[in-house]
Order: structure tokens, then C-alpha cells, then sequence
């Protein structure tokens, strides 16, 4: 039994169908990266996943049972679905700490005390212990989103869903966010909508590549990157390769 | 003195009872349903469409014909509070629009239930965000509650009015009356600008005046 399961998603926002039956599975602690050109539904995949916008037709599994059944608890689901996003949606009126603490306090019941403890060490994991007492306001792009990591990480998730985490950062802040993306691997399940391809080859155990709503080709990163059988996905990864100065695969 | 007494007591009063209809009816008109936002909206519509001073003849000469009798100050306390309540709702409202889809969607991502993402996350932005727009409300509350001398409350104005009446010193006392509103508006101002500055998030609007005022 896969840790997710998604069967058949289909998703339209008025005449406009997103997603074309995507199917999808994900094990314990894996990471899957999904690359394809903008507008093929990446994100609109993740934001099915937690149920920010409900699938139209398909099913999801998580743990075996299913979440996008009517009697599903959406709240409860969530807890287990970690998101970060492009723009971060840090809780501006809350410093670093709280940022984190909150949804223990709040949602898990923690108390304060043991909640901003746990927050503490999830900054610390991400190298901002130093920053907690800061405010969103005050801290770059980059801590900003390693907080969003910190925030999610907190809640004990069986999966975090990372869209597009670096594109809102300044090149130079890419570094720091990619390596706490990297310390995770294994030790939670992943799955990232993202660009940085370098990170895609050396940590993803699978990359999904999507376009026009469906899943066109998904397999190894050596296989994708060495030869991967469509057409459509060596185009892709030919561009994708040129504009950002990805070297060539070297072994 | 007591008029004074009767003015501060007017003032308080409808700026804290109007602050607790005016979150109730905002969040109602935001994130209510058709149903519920309607109701708010009809509210504010007909309370701010209409001049305070015929709400408070409706309350006041009005209401006992149906038979409900309210005392002069009961009922301006109750005609200025819905009154502000109306304004607030809409203060309240502009703010609560003004913050990014993203907070609230984040908050829902970390599984918290709308109504606690609007009291955790939406509420306590907001409301910084309308702090200056009361100190505005409760400036104009202050010198609007002169109009409750109309119903006979024995407010600041309506005292003022009967001494002056009394000792023909009505420029005198017209003067030393403007000059208490002016000194109550002042220390008034002084203490939310210090509510401000109290709840003000670091690295967020001092910057902004800051570069606005560099930009000029």
C-alpha cells in the first residue's frame, strides 16, 4: 500500500480542464520531482493533493484511506499534508517562532511552552534559530522560505508539497533553501514543482515530467536526463538545460 | 463636570459596542454566506444611508409608540453605538480585504478551520490595519455625540447650552466648550497613536512612511 495514492485526477476551473487524469503514487520518505513548462497544471496537481481545490473526478489515498471522499476530515487531512509555497505565506504579524509554533498550539493542542519548544528545533534545522524572534518583515527571501520549510516540517507531515519553492529568491538565496530541502530527503516525502533541475537529478527518486494536464513521462533521474523516450520531454529538457547553464549529465 | 462625564461615557461606550458590531458584521459581510452577507450589507447600507439624528428620534420618540420606552441616555447610547458599528463594519471590511489570499490559505494548509484561521491569522492583521481609521471614528464620536442633546441627554453640549442660556455668556461658554472637545480630541489621538505604535509589526509600514516621505 503506497503512503499516496492519486487515481485519475481530473480538475477544471470553468471550461478550462487542468488536469487530464493524473495518477500518481508515493512511498515513505520518497521524493518526486515534477517538471513541465508553466500553465500544465503543476501546482493545480499539489493544490488537489491537500484539497485547497478539491478534484473534480479521481481519488486520493493517504495511508490507505481515502481523503477526497465526502466524509473526510479536511482539517485533519491537512496536518498530514506539509505545504510550502512560491511566495512563502508566512503569517506576517508573527515572528519566526511563532510562525512555526502556531499550528502546534493551535491545531495540535500543544501547549505554548512545548510548542515554541519544537518550533526552536525545527529553526534550528533550518538554520535560523538566530532569527526566531524576527518578523517575516525582517528576514530575506531565503529565511523566509526556510521558515515556510520549519512551519510545515513542525506538524509532523507525512508528505510536504513544495511548490515551486525557490523562484520567488534571488539566485544567490537558492543555495541555502535547496540544502535544507536536500537534509530532508529520505527522512520525509517530498514532492516538488521546481525548475532547479540540479536538484531534481541529485535528490529526486523520481522525476514526473507534465504537460498539458497530463503526466507525459516519469522515471529515473539518470533515465530521464540519459534518455528519455518522448519527444516532448527531451525538448523540455533541452530548453530547460540552455536557459539555466545545467551541464551536461556527467555520470 | 457631569456633562463631561456623559459625553466620555457616550463616547466609550459606542466606540466599544460598535467595535463589537462592527467585527461581527465585517467578518459577516467577508466571509459570510449569500444569506448572512446580505444581512450585513443591509445593515450597513440603511445605517450609514441615514442621518444619525433621525436614528435617534426613531429610538427615542419612535419605539414607545410600539411600546418600548427607553430613558434619554439609554437611548442615544444605543443609537450611537449601532451608528459606529456601521462605520466600523466598513473600516474593518477595507482591511480585512486588504490581506493576501495567501494568509488565510496558508493557515488552512496547516489544517486550522476557517474560523480559527480568521481568529489566529486574518483577525489580528486586520485589525492593526484599522487602527488609524479609529482614531478617526472615535474623534468624530466624541464631538458627535453633542447631537444626543436633542433627545435631552445632559451631555457636555446640552450643559454648556444651559448655563450659557443661564448667565448670557454664550460666547464664553461656546469658547471653553470647543476647547474642552479640542484638548479630549487631542489626548484621544495621542493614545491610539500609541495603540499603534504598541502593535505595530517590526519591519512593516515605518518603512513605508519612511520611503514615501523620501519619495516626496
Amino acid at each position: 500500500m503506497p503512503m499516496l495514492e492519486c487515481k485519475n485526477i481530473h480538475k477544471s476551473y470553468g471550461d478550462l480542464e487542468v488536469l487530464k487524469g493524473i495518477s500518481l503514487t508515493m512511498e515513505k520518505g520518497e521524493t518526486k520531482v515534477i517538471i513541465g513548462t508553466s500553465g500544465t497544471g503543476k501546482s493545480t496537481l499539489l493544490r488537489c493533493i491537500n484539497l485547497l481545490h478539491p478534484p473534480d473526478q479521481g481519488q486520493i489515498w493517504l495511508e490507505g484511506k481515502e481523503i477526497t471522499g465526502k466524509r473526510a476530515d479536511i482539517n485533519q487531512i491537512r496536518q498530514k499534508i506539509g505545504f510550502v509555497f512560491q511566495d512563502f505565506n508566512l503569517f506576517n504579524h508573527l515572528t519566526a517562532l511563532r510562525n512555526v509554533s502556531i499550528g502546534l498550539e493551535k491545531v495540535k493542542g500543544m501547549e505554548k511552552e512545548d510548542a515554541q519548544k519544537r518550533a526552536l528545533a525545527e529553526l534550528e534545522k533550518v538554520g535560523l534559530k538566530k532569527q526566531a524572534d524576527q518578523y517575516p518583515a525582517q528576514l530575506s527571501g531565503g529565511q523566509k522560505q526556510r521558515v515556510g520549510i520549519a512551519r510545515a516540517l513542525a506538524m509532523d507531515p507525512l508528505v510536504i508539497l513544495f511548490d515551486e519553492p525557490t523562484s520567488a529568491l534571488d539566485p544567490e538565496l537558492i543555495g541555502d533553501v535547496l540544502d535544507v530541502m536536500k537534509s530532508l530527503a529520505h527522512k520525509v516525502a517530498m514532492l516538488v514543482v521546481t525548475h532547479e533541475m540540479g536538484f531534481a537529478r541529485n535528490v529526486a527518486d523520481e522525476i514526473i515530467f507534465m504537460e498539458g494536464g497530463y503526466i507525459v513521462e516519469s522515471g529515473t533521474p539518470s533515465k530521464m536526463f540519459r534518455n528519455p523516450k518522448h519527444k516532448r520531454t527531451k525538448e523540455f529538457l533541452g530548453k530547460i538545460a540552455t536557459l539555466y547553464g545545467e551541464e551536461k549529465e556527467g555520470g | 463636570m457631569q456633562g463631561f462625564s456623559v459625553t466620555l461615557l457616550l463616547t466609550v461606550v459606542a466606540l466599544s459596542v460598535g467595535f463589537v458590531i462592527g467585527v461581527v458584521v465585517a467578518l459577516g459581510r467577508v466571509y459570510g454566506n449569500k444569506i448572512i452577507a446580505a444581512i450585513c450589507i443591509g445593515f450597513i447600507e440603511i445605517i450609514r444611508g441615514t442621518p444619525l439624528l433621525v436614528q435617534l428620534f426613531i429610538l427615542y420618540f419612535g419605539l414607545p409608540s410600539v411600546g418600548i420606552r427607553l430613558d434619554p441616555l439609554s437611548a442615544a447610547l444605543i443609537g450611537l453605538s449601532i451608528n459606529s458599528g456601521a462605520y466600523q463594519a466598513e473600516y474593518l471590511r477595507g482591511s480585512l480585504q486588504s490581506i493576501e489570499s495567501g494568509q488565510m490559505i496558508a493557515a488552512r494548509t496547516l489544517g486550522m478551520s476557517k474560523l480559527r484561521s480568521i481568529q489566529y491569522i486574518i483577525l489580528p492583521q486586520a485589525l492593526r490595519i484599522t487602527i488609524p481609521a479609529w482614531s478617526n471614528e472615535l474623534i468624530y464620536l466624541l464631538k458627535y455625540t453633542s447631537i444626543a442633546y436633542i433627545i435631552q441627554v445632559n451631555e457636555l453640549f446640552a450643559e454648556a447650552r444651559f448655563i450659557a442660556s443661564d448667565s448670557f455668556r454664550y460666547l464664553e461658554m461656546f469658547a471653553i466648550i470647543a476647547i474642552i472637545y479640542l484638548v479630549t480630541t487631542i489626548i484621544f489621538t495621542e493614545i491610539i497613536d500609541r495603540v499603534e505604535k504598541r502593535f505595530r509589526i517590526p519591519g512593516i509600514g515605518h518603512h513605508k512612511t519612511l520611503e514615501m516621505r523620501a519619495v516626496l
